[in-house]
């Protein structure tokens, strides 16, 4: 299914896609993605008309508004540059669903030539940039949560776990059912809210059990729903996007 | 809690999200459905060791979409070389149509009592209960159907149809219904009830089994099985009625090593069932066993509808393992009955709409969260997450308009909040606004925000977008080039 990507060598210029929940909940995840690919020598481009990819009315079944929203990014990145996507899940979006979306109509090419250049963040940072990180953060045992699109849909389960290796004073510890969602999956959560919470209740007590002092993830939505549970039932295991931890422990 | 007999209970997916807040508050269930599933989940990926998991899965998918692409030629071939064999061919439109066919069989040969192999088309087209409305009594004899039939339930799981049991309720159960003495020895309750079903099976007039594989070229039916029971019901009863949905077919023999292969590791994790059965024809001359008749039911059940969209087409590439569910966090955590269909979990989500119409179905195609669990384990790559999207397109009344009850979720409410959404993610200086605005107002966002609360803290927004961030960095890193 998951055909071998070719990564390109390291471009002088990229475009960011914010993503509309960084946007309006987590603006400094955003600002850490843009700061860590800064650091790189990468100049970031992020086109001021950009609100959302499109996904939320897509996955509930609005294909007609999905495709409106999804076209209205299509025109934002009109040089070849890669297009990095600090989510897997909007990333899963633009990477996967845009082809399929836009198949058959006047936009096809130009969703398939977007498509081709997104790259969510950790991936680039680790194929692309091959980021060498130092470390000056105190000794941490972290804890990670992959979102299911970065891990299934873009198959990059590997990369977020690749870069938290590369921070020498952290420990990444190991917990039961990793994979498994947390069950925030955008509406789900609310059109199934108690199953939702019975997901994210395990999904809490694992990372805990774990003896994890916080944990990261490359999607807000994840952060929002896990990091949410462990606030209401004030416990002090904070969540942190995996750019602003990043960013803060080696800058 | 195990003292407490899990009762006569009727589950509707109509009933769904009751059904899984009964499930989820009850702990026996809760622990039972995720005890079995780590150990399925384990035992299937351990199976795998030795094989290449992508290229076989890659196998798999080409060979059933190769059948279903000759779907009606090889239901012909299948039908041609069975006669030919000597197994008389019955053709059903619907589950009813079905059972009709078993019941007159029976009825031919004077038959009071059934013992049935493990078959879901037959708990899809409730089997039991037509022959049961005509005096004819139908036993099942897999154990965990037998299980819960004594229990007057329907199957929770696909291929373990009693998962939802311990071995305390079944102690009971077996205790309550059969009358043996209370034991927690599974192998003690295991031999009562082999004993009490081989009676049976003497009894019987006629053998009702299901289908794996229906292999066109040959005319052979492939069975698969462990307890035995299969092998039993197809050759000690007189007659021998296979029923199974029209898909089942395959083109080649040789198709059926791989889809076997991949059927039983992703189903229990074993690299081989403790019987294959392949059903070639009745008893001939000179043969000391086997029944005297067979005869194969190939049951349409709205399958042909699925069959005319080539989108939805690939449900019916389905070998039902059941990977699907195991691998589901919504099914681990709610388990089957909560679902109300004879296919529960993500492959029931995206086969029963069609089966029973989208009216009473219009819970199930939302109930995941598109984890991709499911897809990632399917032997044949089945896109069941694009599928379940492609049913919601059809509950809101979005997609082709081709599933029974498409638009039953249509809401002028929801649209019109789709609507705005659209036209706020469109008009980029609005969006900005918008979220600027939020951001001035969040000490006025709510605390409490419906269900999300119950359990979350609230989201707040940011004081400042990152819209508007990055524009200040910009112009920051501007002044500081232009003072260089």
């Amino acid at each position: 299914m998951t055909a071998v990507k070719l990564y390109p060598p390291r471009p002088d210029k990229v475009y960011l896609f914010g993503t509309c929940l960084i946007d309006l909940l987590y603006p400094e995840a955003g600002m850490d993605a843009l700061r860590l690919l800064e650091r790189e020598g990468i100049e970031v481009l992020y086109p001021q008309d950009q609100t959302c990819c499109g996904q939320p009315a897509y996955t509930s079944g609005y294909q007609r508004e999905a495709r409106a929203v999804a076209a209205a990014q299509l025109d934002l990145f009109p040089e070849p540059w890669p297009i990095i996507v600090p989510s897997g899940s909007c990333g899963g979006m633009m990477r996967k669903h845009y082809p399929g979306l836009f198949a058959g109509t006047d936009l096809e090419t130009q969703a398939n030539d977007v498509a081709g250049r997104i790259f969510e963040l950790t991936e680039f940072l680790v194929h692309v940039c091959h980021l060498d990180l130092e470390d000056h953060g105190e000794p941490e045992r972290v804890a990670m949560h992959t979102s299911c699109s970065a891990r299934r849909e873009m198959g990059l389960a590997e990369t977020g776990p690749a870069l938290l290796a590369g921070l020498g004073q952290v420990e990444l510890v190991e917990q039961a059912r990793a994979s498994e969602c947390c069950g925030f999956g955008g509406t789900f959560a609310v059109r199934h809210p108690e199953i939702s919470a019975a997901m994210v209740e395990d999904k809490t007590q694992a990372i805990e059990a774990a003896g994890a002092q916080c944990f990261v993830t490359s999607d807000c939505g994840c952060m929002m729903n896990i990091g949410g549970r462990f606030e209401q039932q004030g416990k002090s295991i904070k969540g942190e996007h995996i750019a602003s931890y990043l960013w803060r422990r080696t800058s | 809690m195990s003292e407490q007999a899990p009762g006569v209970h009727t589950y509707h997916p109509r009933e769904f999200h009751r059904q899984a807040h009964e499930a989820l508050d009850n702990p026996q269930i809760r622990a039972n459905f995720r005890k079995a599933m780590d150990g399925l989940m384990a035992k299937r990926c351990d199976s795998f060791d030795d094989w290449d998991l992508e290229a076989l899965r890659e196998l798999g998918a080409n060979i059933r979409l190769r059948a279903l692409a000759r779907l009606p030629d090889l239901l012909e071939q299948l039908e041609a070389n069975c006669e030919a064999n000597g197994v008389r061919v019955h053709w059903a439109e619907d589950g009813d149509e079905a059972c009709r066919i078993v019941r007159e069989i029976c009825e031919s040969h004077g038959a009071t009592s059934v013992i049935k192999g493990k078959s879901m088309v037959t708990e899809e087209m409730h089997l039991n209960d037509h022959l049961e409305e005509a005096g004819i009594e139908a036993l099942e004899s897999d154990l965990g159907e037998y299980l819960v039939q004594l229990n007057q339930q329907t199957p929770s799981h696909i291929i373990m149809p009693a998962i939802h049991l311990n071995t305390d309720e079944i102690s009971r159960i077996m205790h309550d219904k059969t009358g043996i003495e209370r034991t927690r020895d599974v192998d003690a309750m295991t031999a009562a009830a082999r004993q009490q079903l081989r009676e049976r099976f003497m009894a019987a007039g006629v053998g009702v089994s299901g289908v794996n594989f229906a292999v066109a070229e040959t005319g052979t039916l492939c069975l698969v099985e462990n307890e035995g029971n299969g092998r039993m019901t197809t050759t000690v009863p007189p007659v021998h009625v296979a029923v199974t949905g029209i898909e089942k077919v395959v083109e080649h023999l040789r198709d059926v090593p791989p889809l076997y292969s991949l059927l039983t590791r992703s189903a229990t994790g074993q690299h081989v069932t403790t019987y294959f059965n392949m059903i070639g024809s009745p008893r001939k001359e000179g043969e000391r066993d086997g029944p005297k008749e067979v005869h194969l039911v190939l049951v349409d059940g709205g399958r042909s509808d699925i069959y005319q969209d080539d989108e939805l087409l690939d449900t019916l590439r389905c070998i039902r393992c059941g990977a699907c569910m195991n691998h589901c966090p919504v099914y681990t955590r709610v388990g089957g009955h909560t679902y109300g269909t004879t296919y529960p979990g993500p492959i029931g989500s995206i086969l029963s709409p069609h089966l029973m119409g989208l009216e009473e179905t219009r819970d199930l195609p939302t109930a995941s969260s598109l984890c991709g669990a499911c897809g990632e384990v399917c032997p044949v790559k089945i896109p069941i997450p694009d599928l379940l999207v492609r049913l919601r397109q059809e509950s809101v009344g979005e997609g082709r308009g081709n599933v029974a009850g498409a638009g039953v979720k249509r809401s002028r409410k929801e649209l019109a909040a789709w609507k705005g959404f659209q036209w706020l993610a469109t008009h980029p200086s609005a969006w900005r606004a918008g979220t600027s605005m939020a951001g001035k107002l969040r000490g006025l966002t709510p605390a409490k925000l419906g269900a999300w609360t119950r359990h979350r803290t609230a989201p707040k927004p940011a004081s400042t977008t990152l819209h508007a961030l990055v524009k200040q960095h910009q112009a920051a890193r501007t002044d500081k080039e232009e003072c260089r």
